[in-house]
């Protein structure tokens, strides 16, 4: 029985582990999911920080995700983790809720409330140059350009 | 499945459970550890003793850098950066700084790393001294007197793709001391729903200035591990490979800088290794073979830039 048990519970292990395996979470403020695998691919949806998506296939460094609203899309590996993210409930930063067992992991860092205490207490520390360095947009169109005209593959 | 009844099946869970705490461990699942170790007590498949050590366990592996979330990346890189600017003076012309964030955004898509939370932003910080910073998240910054050691916008991509390498690694939140992120994360794991308050907002907020002290120390004075350099280095040559830009620029701009710091010592001369090592140790990764020529529209928009400075 302890023998035939483990067996089984080994194959439990498996069998969850493998489903899990799929589950990833989208690890930056907006992801863009895009028709094919490359930056060159148009966006037809965008995924939050945190959402958890599943991986239907890979190709190099791109993954074809799955978001739980039946979109689909290819995203880079760099956007996603295999970490569930837990989002403080309440906070400003990203609105979002989660349930009361998992908020007992949430918040474990830094945020926008502790950068407000910071520079409460840092005033001589000026944030002007971060928020206009922030506000920089470059459009991929221009990235695109700018390869091209400079003789380098795209 | 239909002999497996009552206890035996709690038994059977338990197992499995116990199975998914290891499993926990090679993913970095905390609270697979907690449920699981719960569990196995509650069925007396392992101890209390056994559940309480598998739990200390998990909770010591969580304070690490790697338990850093990308937005709590992002919010430390902020405070770096206007650490950094605080320091130095930012160089404001709208059509450089241009030129360098879309040359910098397109080095950065060819890294491991494309994607940060908000993704990479550059700056030209207004000082002769040869200094180049990443902080946390992709906040990178570059000086003139860095610039003003490139000649050609090869130069100037190897240069960033370093910078990049150093994101991509998260060598700067590895400079924070493991002692910062204890205190912090202990804080706030008992946290709950509510915004911190009080006497744990102080204090998570003393870890967090704790943090920014750390890197910034690292990065304008004692600076980053050899390995490190050796890592963006490596990281650089390999972005440039991709990109079709010269991978020997990197040795050209690390031979310049060699030269000048000889008699400078402000910047990288105080925080880099000595550039003869850097490049002996670059010189068997560069293969120039099949990089293109560049175009003179390459060249003509660099020099543009330059001329600006």
């Amino acid at each position: 029985m302890a023998k035939r048990g483990w067996i089984l519970a080994g194959w439990l292990v498996w069998a969850t582990t493998s489903a899990l395996a799929n589950q990833m979470s989208i690890q930056v403020q907006t992801g863009q999911l895009r028709e094919t695998p490359s930056f060159l691919g148009r966006v037809v949806a965008t995924a939050n920080y945190a959402d958890r998506v599943t991986v239907i296939a890979k190709q190099g460094v791109w993954s074809q995700v799955r978001h739980p609203n039946g979109q689909t899309g290819w995203i880079h590996e760099s956007a996603l983790t295999r970490e569930r993210i837990v989002l403080r409930a309440g906070a400003q930063d990203v609105h979002r809720t989660a349930s009361g067992e998992e908020l007992a992991m949430a918040g474990k860092g830094f945020n926008s409330q502790v950068e407000a205490e910071f520079r409460d207490k840092n005033r001589e520390v000026d944030f002007t140059w971060i928020d206009r360095m922030e506000a920089i947009s470059v459009a991929e169109s221009e990235i695109m350009k700018f390869l091209r005209e400079g003789g380098l593959p795209q | 499945m239909s002999r497996f009844e009552g206890k035996s099946v709690i038994r059977l869970i338990a197992m499995a459970m116990v199975g998914l705490v290891w499993a926990g461990f090679s993913t970095g699942c905390a609270t697979v550890t907690n449920v699981g170790s719960t569990i196995g007590e509650a069925a007396g498949v392992i101890t209390p003793q056994q559940g309480e050590s598998i739990r200390r366990v998990g909770e010591a592996a969580e304070k690490t850098f790697a338990d850093i979330t990308p937005e709590q990346e992002y919010f430390i890189g902020r405070a770096v950066g206007a650490t950094i600017v605080n320091t130095y003076n930012v160089y404001d012309r709208e059509e450089a700084t241009r030129y360098l964030n879309v040359l910098g955004q397109a080095v950065a898509r060819f890294s491991d790393m494309p994607e940060t939370f908000r993704g990479y932003r550059f700056l030209i910080l207004d000082t002769d001294e040869i200094n180049a910073f990443a902080a946390p998240g992709g906040f990178i910054f570059i000086s003139r007197g860095m610039i003003g050691l490139c000649r050609t916008e090869d130069d100037l991509a190897a240069v960033i793709a370093h910078e990049v390498g150093h994101v991509q690694h998260r060598h700067a939140v590895r400079a924070i001391k493991s002692s910062r992120l204890t205190s912090a994360l202990t804080i706030l794991a008992l946290e709950s729903a509510k915004n911190l308050g009080g006497s744990d907002l102080a204090q998570v907020t003393e870890a967090f200035e704790g943090s920014i002290s750390d890197i910034t120390s690292t990065m304008m004075k004692g600076g980053y591990a050899r390995g490190q350099e050796r890592e963006a280095d490596r990281a650089a040559v390999e972005i440039l490979r991709r990109m079709g830009y010269r991978q020997g620029s990197l040795v050209d701009v690390l031979e310049r800088m060699g030269q000048v710091l000889q008699t400078d010592k402000r910047g990288f001369g105080s925080t880099h290794p000595p550039a003869s090592a850097r490049i002996a140790e670059l010189r068997p990764l560069v293969n120039d073979v099949n990089t293109p020529v560049p175009t003179s529209a390459r060249q003509k928009r660099f020099d543009r830039f330059t001329a600006s400075l």
